[in-house]
């Protein structure tokens, strides 16, 4: 896989799980 | 007297409205959305437009449904009497993008059991269009009902009933509880299948290899915002009425956050999943990606996928099963809530038993969606599908942001949401709601109409386009105004709408 593919797909999968694990993490905290 | 219904708990309203907003359209539109529109560069304008309209519109569907505690006409009718039609225009487009979604669930289904045998054989095309739907000429030549279609668009109906007739608890919550888990699983184990297979590298670079120039291409931010709007199932009345359920002790922002995100993992996940797949066909086929790939869509799911499966060296008819089966869940968890958004509608003003309610709405969908089941059913769908969604949809979230941003106190609304959720929002919400999306959205609604007006869409001809597109979608602006006329019952579920002032 080419670096440029790889930088994109890893950005795109760190904004979106980092997001939601965030939410995530908020939630749970205010259980 | 009945009770409207309350979700049992936050889990359950999350995965509902995940299951809402995940479709088939994150299996097959998202995927070709990046691939020509800038591969990885176009997850940056795909970004922006999350955070600057998708997440906004969310937070504000969420924050009307949960303050107003009533279907999207009531909504609309509290904020101004005179708005309650376009809350009904709402519910008229999710009646009328039902009728033919739910077809199309249909055909995963019987195509399920085809990755058995894999019926489809060596010619997937003409095996779709010629052997199961048995297309005719024209959108205007039916040629009568295609039983292959007819049977499972009745047991996809059937489901979409018997689970609604369970409640918002009961039913709704119960079946994404279910439905969501086995979707992601379903499509995890795609995923590892096809990053397994020589080839698959191609595929991702073909999806995520950035190309620069498009991002200074306006259409290509149009089509971003288009994709995000399209797929959280804003503007049509089912989140509105989906958070309506809420309790009142309910957080929004952050429940609007993690239904967004859930939404475009998925879509993520899909894409790598399809594309995986599609590089390894490609691989043994030694052809570019892109020549093998397709324009997505119907296509990709019932003519480039089968093709795929067939080359696979081995778990052809799992893999077939798989993916037919996270169409059809992803689909239904869908159908469920565009069902519920205009039944809760006609339940609210009208005071009918949910039962009634639902044997009216299932009823009369189910006579319209027949035609769908005929040999003109994929043109039909096809210019419906175009005009709903542009001249429906789209300019229903154009004319929500333009009326709630500019003619409604935003900053009570916000204040509302922002007492009662995780974490506040501050006034960035108000700009996106206000200018960012009316901008966007009204530039999607633009380009549409000069297409449309340059070439005829799809190269139907003009009176089919007329009958089948502009005509629906008048007709569901005509609703919205009928339904609106009609009294409030007077001891309804909900005490008859006061304007509220804000």
């Amino acid at each position: 896989m080419n670096t440029s593919a790889i930088i994109f797909m890893v950005m795109g999968i760190t904004v979106i799980c980092g997001g939601l694990a965030i939410c995530l993490g908020i939630a749970i905290k205010n259980k | 007297m009945e009770s409207r219904g309350q979700w049992g708990s936050r889990v359950g309203f999350i995965m509902a409205a995940i299951g809402s907003a995940v479709g088939l359209g994150n299996i097959w539109r998202f995927p070709y959305m990046t691939a020509s529109n800038g591969g990885g560069a176009f997850l940056i304008p795909y970004f922006v437009a999350l955070f600057t309209a998708g997440i906004p519109l969310l937070i504000l569907e969420f924050g009307l449904g949960h303050k107003f505690r009533t279907a999207a006409p009531g909504v609309f009718s509290r904020l101004n009497k005179k708005w309650e039609w376009i809350g009904w225009w709402q519910c008229a487009i999710a009646f009328f993008i039902v009728v033919y979604y739910i077809a199309i669930i249909a055909w995963a289904l019987m195509y399920i059991v085809y990755s058995f045998n894999l019926s489809w054989g060596t010619n997937t095309e003409a095996f779709f269009y010629s052997n199961y739907l048995n297309i005719t000429d024209g959108p205007f030549d039916l040629g009568g009902l295609r039983l292959k279609v007819l049977i499972p668009l009745i047991i996809v109906w059937g489901v979409t009933f018997l689970v609604l007739s369970g409640g918002v608890k009961g039913g709704i919550e119960k079946a994404n509880k279910v439905f969501m888990p086995l979707l992601f699983i379903l499509t995890i184990i795609i995923t590892i299948r096809g990053l397994t297979l020589p080839g698959a590298v191609d595929g991702l670079n073909f999806l995520f290899t950035p190309d620069f120039s498009k991002i200074l291409d306006g259409r290509v931010w149009v089509a971003a915002y288009g994709q995000i709007f399209f797929s959280l199932s804003i503007a049509f009345a089912i989140m509105i009425t989906y958070s309506s359920y809420l309790p009142k002790k309910s957080d929004i922002t952050n429940n609007a956050f993690i239904t967004a995100f859930g939404d475009c993992a998925f879509s993520l996940l899909a894409g790598t999943a399809v594309f995986s797949i599609i590089g390894y066909w490609a691989y043994s086929q030694g052809a570019p990606v892109a020549e093998v790939a397709g324009n997505g869509g119907v296509g990709l799911a019932f003519i480039v996928f089968p093709m795929a499966i067939n080359s696979l060296p081995t778990m052809n008819s799992l893999v077939g099963v798989l993916f037919f089966g996270s169409l059809l869940f992803a689909g239904l968890s869908s159908c469920m809530s565009i069902v519920e958004a205009f039944m809760a509608g006609i339940r609210d003003k009208f005071q009918f038993t949910r039962q009634k309610a639902l044997n009216w709405s299932c009823g009369v969908g189910f006579i319209v969606s027949v035609i769908f089941a005929t040999g003109a059913g994929l043109y039909i769908l096809d210019i419906v599908d175009r005009f709903v969604n542009n001249y429906g949809v789209a300019l229903l979230g154009l004319i929500e942001a333009i009326l709630i941003g500019w003619f409604i106190n935003l900053e009570s609304i916000r204040g509302h949401v922002n007492s009662i959720s995780d974490f506040s929002i501050g006034k960035w919400w108000n700009i996106c709601i206000k200018f960012i999306t009316p901008l966007l959205l009204g530039s999607m609604t633009v380009l549409n109409l000069i297409e449309d007006l340059t070439v005829p869409y799809g190269g139907y001809p003009t009176n089919a386009l007329l009958t089948f597109g502009v005509a629906v979608a008048v007709i569901a602006m005509l609703s919205g105004f009928i339904l609106s006329r009609f009294k409030w019952a007077e001891d309804t579920l909900l005490q008859p709408p006061k304007e509220v002032k804000f």
